[in-house]
């Protein structure tokens, strides 16, 4: 891992798992690399507050003001981390990644609600970030880590990249088209 | 220190449809032309070596401004303290060579009639009492037939795709009947339409309205323009907006008027050139060029004896406030022109799930492609039985369907765990959305102006937002989604969910990219910062260009009146003002 600690990707696998949890309908976001697509977006420009405004001050805002916080993603994310472990231990007295699947699904809902007492940052921003990077990394293109061998992609049928629809838009309407998924590495081929 | 350059005749601040539009224009006179962009070259050849990738350019919008550079402060009202829009979100800002016209989708409609002269409609409709007294709505002093030869001239460079509904009067079905009148049918025939625009077009005419097919600057083939720019054809990708096209079948500014402005000599491109402000005479009266930021972080002087502002329409307005180009708006009062009449777009829509038997293939899109009706556009139908002033568009397109921002669910699915994935894969294939961009009216409660804490990179103060939707404008989306509703229900969708704008207006979704006013045009010094020739009332050497000088928003994409503006004045400048610079307009 390039930027969480052993603990914290220990975190992040038991939350990717439980916000996307592989099931009948497939595989879930831990066995999708989702945890590794996160470790590389914090290790890299976007982690590191990359086109985030951070100049204060940081006075109260309203909901519609959007994110106001003096945290980087990153930041916020090792805080965060930090902050449910420490909630998760006074709670059920075990860290989040050490408890069942039914407890995992509860703190979650607690943290989302923003419920869980969290020491540093606020909860729910913290859920709000995790839950988009878990996303993300399930749907992104595989090149950036997760979504490995386009199997979200497969799931939804969503074809990737590099698609030229121009002559199937009219065959095809209203009937079934199939077409495999093409990743940016398929196509650099 | 600032370096200062050798003087030019002319200086354009910003590289976009405007900014291109207008080098292109002036560039013939052979005068010397300096246009300086905030962002990166973009080469005019086909195949953009990027591939697309929805994280890089749709999620971390990488072709966007960066708001460690510069951004705006927001507040819904002037009783709150604004704070600083840290990241995008509401709506995208374009930067680098062609601006957003390089990541814009293409919608390219016309404005109407009613749209060119909304006061005068009014009090000929309803009478002047109809209209509220904080509600500023202003008529442009250009009319919709004085515009008509720089829309036609726009369609053509961007070879548009559509068809008409009103050719010199004569209507015809199957285009938009509500439009004004045209002299020209558009370029190329409208763009293959999908099933749901199919499901579309059937539920609108069996309800008697007049659906036509959206016009789009995504070339329905390939095409040559008779300035000889080349097309390719659209191939339905799925990744026009935020994205650069890869077959240059979306019209964008850097492979035509830009490339076009530039087989002059005498025009020359500076990129990575952020302007700090434009410099005036001790008088104030009178524009000597602009300072700028070079690449290597140097500050520089261009003198210049004509300045053509033609930023992204709010960063016109900063500048304006900068430079004290205009006298600052101050609400209380309701005197002062630069910041007055900023003014947005609302929405409202729906979003229609289809049983299993439907495939929709949601993937197979591009920015432009889609099913409209203008029954409910401004001026085309009863809008004071209905309660409001305005009215808009109500459309259904296929802009691609990239999981990571587009995997709806119905209402009520929980946001994550397997229920959420079961109803993401059950719903993919077979959702798609009624939208409906709706007027916005300008007040005096909404407006632009400089803020008194923060600064972007260059230690300028912030340009600062108040903004919040009105009830008239809440009354506009709640009729339109009203509307998208039984339009829907009548698509034989198995579950329609209604959607209209959030209220109070809030910074963080984005809803569109479609910011009027703040400079706007008009026929008053008094009530409007330009005069119709966009040019300046208190300083006649410079021009602004972009939304800013919209006094209003419509319902629909303010790109085409924004660039047939651009030609307009372009006209303007080279027939007139340059053969005997001063007030186009006496004051």
């Amino acid at each position: 891992m390039q930027y969480l600690t052993l603990a914290e990707t220990a975190f992040v696998e038991a939350a990717v798992d439980t916000l996307i949890p592989a099931d009948e309908a497939g595989p879930g976001a831990l066995e999708l690399g989702v945890t590794n697509f996160v470790d590389r977006q914090m290790a890299g420009a976007h982690g590191q507050g990359a086109r985030l405004y951070l100049k204060g001050p940081f006075p109260e805002a309203t909901p519609q003001q959007g994110y106001q916080l003096p945290y980087t993603p990153a930041a916020l994310l090792r805080a965060g981390i930090a902050d449910a472990d420490a909630w998760c231990q006074a709670a059920y007295n075990n860290p989040f990644a050490a408890l069942e699947p039914t407890q995992r699904i509860a703190a979650l809902t607690e943290i989302e609600a923003g419920r869980a007492q969290f020491a540093t940052v606020p909860a729910s921003a913290f859920f709000t970030l995790l839950l988009q990077l878990t996303k993300e990394g399930f749907f992104a293109d595989p090149i950036h880590g997760g979504n490995r061998g386009k199997q979200a992609w497969q799931m939804i049928g969503f074809p990737g990249v590099g698609g030229s629809y121009a002559d199937k838009i009219a065959p095809y309407r209203n009937k079934p088209c199939s077409v495999l998924p093409q990743g940016i590495e398929d196509i650099a081929r | 220190m600032t370096t200062k350059r050798a003087p030019v005749d002319i200086v354009i601040v910003g590289l976009g449809w405007c900014g291109g539009i207008i080098a292109q224009q002036l560039a013939e006179t052979g005068l010397k032309i300096v246009a300086l962009e905030r962002g990166p070259e973009r080469a005019a050849d086909a195949q953009d070596p990027e591939p697309h990738d929805e994280l890089r350019f749709n999620i971390r919008n990488e072709l966007m401004l960066d708001t460690t550079s510069e951004t705006l402060t927001f507040r819904n009202h002037p009783g709150q303290t604004a704070l600083p829009m840290r990241q995008l979100g509401s709506f995208m800002l374009g930067q680098g060579v062609g601006g957003a016209g390089v990541t814009w989708n293409g919608i390219t409609q016309r404005w109407s009639e009613w749209d060119h002269a909304p006061r005068s409609a009014i009090i000929a409709e309803h009478g002047e009492a109809a209209i509220p007294e904080d509600m500023t709505v202003a008529d442009w002093g250009v009319s919709y037939q004085e515009l008509e030869p720089y829309y036609d001239r726009f369609e053509q460079t961007c070879a548009t795709s559509g068809k008409a509904g009103n050719l010199r009067g004569r209507k015809i079905e199957g285009g938009n009947v509500f439009e004004g009148p045209r002299s020209n049918e558009y370029p190329l025939p409208p763009m293959e339409q999908t099933q749901s625009m199919v499901l579309f077009e059937q539920a609108t005419k069996a309800l008697g309205y007049h659906p036509f097919p959206q016009p789009a600057s995504n070339a329905s083939r390939a095409h040559t323009t008779p300035d000889g720019i080349q097309y390719g054809a659209c191939t339905y990708c799925g990744f026009c907006d935020r994205s650069a096209c890869q077959v240059n079948a979306k019209a964008s500014p850097h492979f035509t008027v830009i490339p076009l402005a530039g087989r002059n000599p005498n025009f020359e491109l500076r990129a990575r050139c952020q302007v700090l402000k434009v410099n005036l005479d001790r008088g104030g009266e009178r524009a000597t060029g602009v300072t700028y930021r070079d690449p290597d972080g140097n500050e520089v002087e261009q003198p210049a004896e004509l300045v053509i502002l033609s930023a992204y329409g709010l960063h016109n307005v900063h500048l304006m406030l900068l430079s004290g180009i205009g006298r600052p708006y101050d609400p209380a009062s309701n005197t002062g022109v630069v910041g007055r009449n900023y003014a947005y777009q609302v929405s409202g829509g729906a979003t229609m799930f289809f049983d299993e038997t439907t495939y929709l293939h949601p993937y197979m899109g591009s920015g432009g492609v889609g099913m409209a009706i203008d029954d409910f556009n401004a001026g085309n139908f009863d809008a004071a039985k209905a309660g409001f002033i305005g009215g808009g568009t109500i459309f259904n397109r296929q802009t691609g369907a990239r999981p990571i921002d587009f995997h709806p669910t119905p209402s009520g699915t929980p946001a994550w765990g397997s229920a959420w994935k079961r109803a993401v894969i059950d719903s993919y294939q077979r959702v798609t959305g009624l939208n409906a961009p709706g007027s916005v009216m300008p007040y005096r409660q909404n407006y632009l102006d400089l803020d008194p804490t923060y600064t972007d990179a260059f230690g300028r103060p912030l340009l600062r937002m108040t903004f919040d939707f009105q009830p008239n404008e809440m009354r506009v989306a709640n009729f339109q989604a009203d509307r998208a509703v039984e339009i829907g229900r009548a698509m034989g969708a198995v579950r329609v969910e209604r959607r209209v704008s959030q209220q109070p207006y809030s910074i963080i979704p984005y809803q569109t990219t479609h910011n009027t006013g703040g400079s706007i045009m008009g026929t008053d010094p008094t009530t409007s910062a330009v005069n119709r020739y966009l040019q300046v009332w208190d300083v006649p050497n410079v021009f602004v260009a972009g939304a800013s000088v919209l006094p209003q928003n419509a319902g629909r994409a303010p790109t085409p009146p924004v660039a047939a503006l651009a030609y307009w004045t372009a006209e303007a400048i080279r027939e007139r003002y340059l053969k005997k610079p001063g007030p186009l307009v006496p004051v």
